[in-house]
């Protein structure tokens, strides 16, 4: 028997195989990138390479912010040796638990033993360099480095806000964003993020067969780290450390805003903190510690505080009812203390005097003759509709019950309470110009913040506009502030009117005024005491003001819970600001010492 | 005499010869790619395996000549010598060898190791030629047919019991051997049969099924049920459709070939799970895409084919692959070198080197049809099914067809043993070719 045909048949069974394996091969490697891609993600790193972050200044030049280097130490598990963790752990700091979880954190999910993952976070350069010359002994561990945002100034916390790692929810919103990125959480920091921020780069490289990385393509595909934009800050460090001193051991805040720009210059809220607790390791802990703490160090009395405005609100009705004609200079109202008291001997004043003497039942006065305008003639409750709502018009042009456009996270509203207001709370037409007369005053309903109170002064300094407060002023350096801060907003009010009211803030702090103890020799200073009641407590002291009166350079609002007088100590307090900002000096040595000392944290 | 050789040696097939050294030389190559340490970039550096392999090469490049000067009567006379010396060395080997991942395998010589499962094919193939030329020896006989398996089982057993599953496994090649020499072909059908039947058995013998009546049961019993049913449809079938006069003889296939089947599923259900090491039961579960329980455990399958996978078509470049010079496939340079090339010179270099053995084997088996010797002929076959059946599982398991099983790559691997072994396989084979026009028997 001939089996010569059987040759045919094997040479085809290792035909048939070549052509299995051949087929086989071009679906693993030409037309599947299955594999072809997760041998990328093996071998390729993408090394975000991140732009250091803007820096801040003062409109001095001051640096405010700025960025340190610390190191991360990385572990990456693949290439992780049997190590002798005893030395590992006292050449790092770290407890044995403390490095077994970590490596075991760096292999579970999401995490897997392809990619780096931290086990000690922000060393400082001296720690790292103590540990990195030993580091090679240690295959698989290595630092990278990150930046951290320091403040070497220590003030401001508040105004310049903090910097911290993108949480869940901001992560949802912020596609460009990766979970581990830092993002500014409050303050200039949030406000300005996208400037500050930088655009992210991204290195691709390999390990090549000598053990270093290179680029892949040539670095063709990497994309270049833009460093983050420089901000200029409106604020005067010199005149923000100073504020935060003189309202040491106080609740409350400073606002001064540079009249004719709207640039604030100092932003104070009291009790303050150190703006570098909030950096680093200790982050954590130190938020918490702030967080809970009674005075409530992290909330920004200047912008979110919604107070009653009391007396200085009066300055604003003045304004109005001059505007719409319903009173002149000359006007003279009895101050009959029947209805709503007063302070003081006089019983007859015309407008001017009654700023001075703060005369209530003038400006309940006042205000009737705007809101009882009889316009309807048919009812006082209908009339009264249509006053107010007039008069609302006018008080919302100063910057009250509406949103200052402002560039600092988080300012509250305020509150100038209108027709549905009342509508809502009394019922249509069951409320007239006798239910809701405490607002003459600037008590009842209305509420306004610090910073709509150092508007008001702007709006005097200016004799009727002003620019919308912000932080910063060059973004860049040489840059220009954000549009909307060139911007001047008009109240309505003709400049004549602001003669009699600027003449009445004069006299305020001139002889036998009721802020006669902010007197400078050469500086005129134009103001108007507050002292709001806050039963049972003690009253809070509030002093407006601006300065020179001719050429005004700086307008300020200082508020102090529960301080008594605003004469005794908020115009003080506004007093030494202004000087030390036009002269850089403080004359009064005594007054000074007699603020410093003042504590009014346990009232 | 002097002439005569001078004659011979001008017969020597120089294609042969060339592909031999085109392999040789471009898997040492890819060894050097594949150990690449940068510390040692000197290509003979003997620390290093690419200078180690150098060495390897230059003394099978001697034997081959040696080979070349051989008388071929000289194999035909002492081919029982050279079978029993070697089945010698693997008794011994069980004694005094030295044991490297669990098998006692590896003659230790100073730093070099020499594992004689590589060289033993070769006595086999003599041996198994020489018995097949004899006179007298007819496939259709048992008699034929059970020295046949006693010449290949012997060795076989031996190296089973060191244990090297993945060296006994190319013994299979042999059949080729057998088939073309007059065994039946059903030999073929039913071993490709056991094969689809033996993967049903295990894929279903790892899990349980619930059964209706019986609960969880192993999943074997679903097979055992579907063969019973098969088997009495078939037995109605013939009943039905079948003449009566041929009807018994059926019935007696199908009632032993299920009876076959059933015991033949059972035990290899059983022998895969409770017989084998849960290693060697991992790789299993792994070529067949099964769930395994440890992770990790299809590590270098993965490995591997991302490797090959990461070539694409034109390849990364020689000592660019990132995959091989990062050392991702574990100990790339032996069994697993097949990945370097692929990653290295891509798809068109993995179709070259696969092509370069297909028509290398091709050659051989069309070397062997022309010699007039039948021992020539029958040794022919047996190098061709040797590098076929190598071929077949070293690149089936890189390419995720076969399971991991640890044989090199003919020529190419890394390793003395296999490139000596392999070497003086075919060289031997070279010499009779040259000498087929001298001899007349
Ligand atoms: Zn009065």
């Amino acid at each position: 028997m001939n089996f010569d045909s059987r040759r045919i048949t094997i040479i085809l069974i290792v035909s048939v195989i070549g052509i299995i394996y051949a087929l086989r091969l071009l679906s693993l490697q030409v037309i599947n990138d299955e594999w072809k891609n997760q041998g990328v993600a093996l071998t390729e790193k993408e090394v975000i390479v991140y732009p250091s972050r803007g820096l801040i200044y003062d409109r001095k030049g001051r640096l405010l912010v700025t960025n340190q280097t610390v190191y991360d130490l990385m572990v990456l598990p693949k290439d992780v040796k049997p190590f002798d963790t005893t030395a590992f752990c006292k050449l790092v700091g770290l407890s044995y638990e403390e490095l077994t979880s970590g490596l075991k954190k760096a292999v579970s999910w999401p995490n897997v033993k392809y990619k780096p993952s931290p086990i000690i976070k922000q060393m400082t350069p001296p720690e790292y360099a103590r540990i990195s010359e030993e580091l090679y002994k240690y295959p698989g561990f290595f630092g990278t480095p990150r930046t951290l945002r320091i403040y070497p100034q220590s003030i401001g916390a508040l105004l310049l806000g903090d910097v911290a790692e993108i949480d869940k929810g901001e992560l949802e919103q912020k596609p460009d964003y990766r979970r581990g990125d830092y993002i500014g959480k409050s303050g200039i920091e949030k406000a300005y993020e996208e400037e500050l921020r930088g655009t992210r780069g991204v290195r691709y490289v390999f390990r090549d067969n000598l053990g270093i990385e290179r680029n892949v393509a040539e670095g063709k595909l990497d994309v270049a780290a833009v460093e983050g934009t420089d901000l200029i800050a409106t604020i005067d460090a010199e005149l923000q450390r100073y504020g935060e001193e003189l309202m040491q051991n106080k609740r409350g805040c400073i606002v001064a805003i540079e009249p004719s720009t709207g640039e604030v210059l100092a932003l104070v809220s009291a009790p303050t903190y150190d703006p570098n607790l909030l950096v680093g390791r200790t982050r954590g802990n130190n938020f918490r510690a702030l967080n809970s703490d009674l005075q409530k160090p992290l909330f920004n009395r200047a912008t979110q505080a919604q107070y009653r405005p009391g007396s200085i609100f009066k300055l604003a009705q003045s304004l109005t009812a001059l505007q719409l004609g319903t009173i002149t200079p000359q006007t003279r109202i009895v101050c009959n203390r029947g209805i709503i008291g007063c302070h003081g001997s006089h019983s007859n004043d015309d407008l001017e005097m009654a700023i001075v003497h703060s005369c209530n039942p003038y400006f309940r006065g006042v205000m009737q003759r705007v809101v009882e305008g009889d316009r309807d003639p048919s009812s006082r409750f209908k009339d009264a509709r249509i006053g107010l709502d007039i008069w609302q018009g006018y008080i919302k042009r100063f910057g009250f019950g509406s949103n200052l456009k402002t560039d600092i996270p988080g300012v509250k509203t305020g509150l100038v309470p209108g027709v549905s207001y009342y509508d809502k709370w009394y019922g249509e037409l069951q409320w007239a110009y006798s239910t809701i007369y405490s607002l003459s005053i600037g008590e009842g309903e209305m509420l306004i913040t610090p910073i709509q109170m150092c508007n008001l002064a702007c709006v005097i300094a200016n004799r009727g506009w002003y620019v919308s407060p912000h932080t910063v002023k060059q973004i860049g350096n040489g840059g220009k502030p954000r549009d909307e801060f060139l911007v001047r907003y008009d109240t309505g009010i003709d400049t004549a009117h602001f003669r009699v009211v600027v003449d009445a803030m004069e006299k305020v702090v001139g002889p036998g005024g009721t802020a006669n103890r902010a007197k400078l020799k050469d500086i005129v200073i134009c103001g108007k005491t507050g002292t709001v009641q806050n039963e049972p407590k003690e009253d809070h002291a509030v002093f407006v003001c601006f300065a020179p009166k001719d050429d005004p350079k700086i307008a300020m609002a200082v508020y102090v819970e529960n301080a008594g007088f605003g004469g005794t100590w908020a115009a003080p307090i506004a007093s030494m600001m202004i000087e030390k900002y036009l002269t850089d000096t403080v004359s009064n040595k005594a007054e000074e010492k007699r603020i410093l000392e003042a504590n009014f944290l346990d009232r | 005499m002097k002439n005569q050789q001078n004659i011979t040696l001008t017969r020597v097939d120089w294609t042969t010869v060339s592909i031999y050294i085109f392999l040789v030389l471009f898997g040492w190559m890819n060894i050097y790619s594949a150990a690449y340490d940068a510390s040692h970039p000197f290509i003979f550096d003997f620390s290093k395996e690419y200078g180690r392999q150098f060495l390897f090469i230059l003394i099978s490049f001697f034997l081959a000549l040696v080979m070349l000067y051989m008388e071929g009567d000289f194999f035909n006379k002492l081919a029982l010598f050279i079978y029993g010396f070697f089945v010698l060395l693997l008794a011994l080997v069980l004694v005094v060898g030295k044991e490297v991942n669990g098998a006692k395998a590896w003659f230790g010589v100073g730093s070099f190791g020499i594992q004689p499962s590589e060289f033993s094919k070769i006595g086999v193939g003599l041996l198994l030629s020489k018995y097949i030329s004899s006179t007298g020896a007819k496939f259709k006989n048992w008699k034929t047919r059970l020295v046949a398996a006693g010449i290949i089982g012997f060795p076989a057993l031996l190296i089973l019991i060191q244990p090297d599953v993945g060296s006994v496994l190319t013994f299979v090649a042999f059949i080729f051997v057998m088939y073309r020499e007059g065994l039946s072909g059903n030999v073929l059908i039913i071993g490709l049969g056991a094969i689809v039947f033996g993967v049903l058995s295990i894929v279903s013998g790892a899990g349980t099924i619930d059964f209706p009546f019986f609960g969880e049961q192993n999943g074997i019993y679903l097979l055992v049920v579907i063969v019973t049913i098969l088997a009495i449809l078939g037995i109605v079938f013939v009943r039905n459709f079948i003449v009566p006069r041929n009807r018994k003889l059926l019935y007696w296939i199908i009632a032993v070939s299920t009876v076959a089947s059933l015991l033949f599923s059972l035990s290899v259900s059983y022998i895969v799970e409770n017989v084998l090491e849960s290693h060697h039961r991992e790789r299993i579960y792994v070529m067949l895409s099964m769930p395994v329980e440890r992770e990790g455990a299809d590590y270098n399958s993965q490995m591997a084919k991302i490797t090959v996978g990461s070539g694409g078509v034109f390849g990364q470049g020689y000592l660019q692959g990132p995959m091989t010079q990062n050392n991702y496939v574990p100990e790339q340079w032996t069994d697993f070198i097949f990945s370097a090339v692929a990653e290295e010179w891509g798809f068109f270099g993995s179709l070259v080197l696969i092509g370069t053995f297909v028509l290398l084997i091709i050659r051989i088996i069309n070397m062997a049809e022309r010699q007039r010797s039948q021992f020539s002929r029958v040794y022919g076959y047996c190098v061709a099914s040797i590098f076929f059946m190598h071929l077949l599982i070293n690149v089936g398991m890189v390419i995720g067809l076969a399971p991991i099983i640890g044989i090199p790559l003919p020529f190419f691997s890394y390793g003395g043993s296999s490139l000596m072994g392999f070497t003086l396989l075919l060289f031997i084979f070279l010499r009779l070719d040259a000498e087929r026009l001298n001899i007349f028997r």
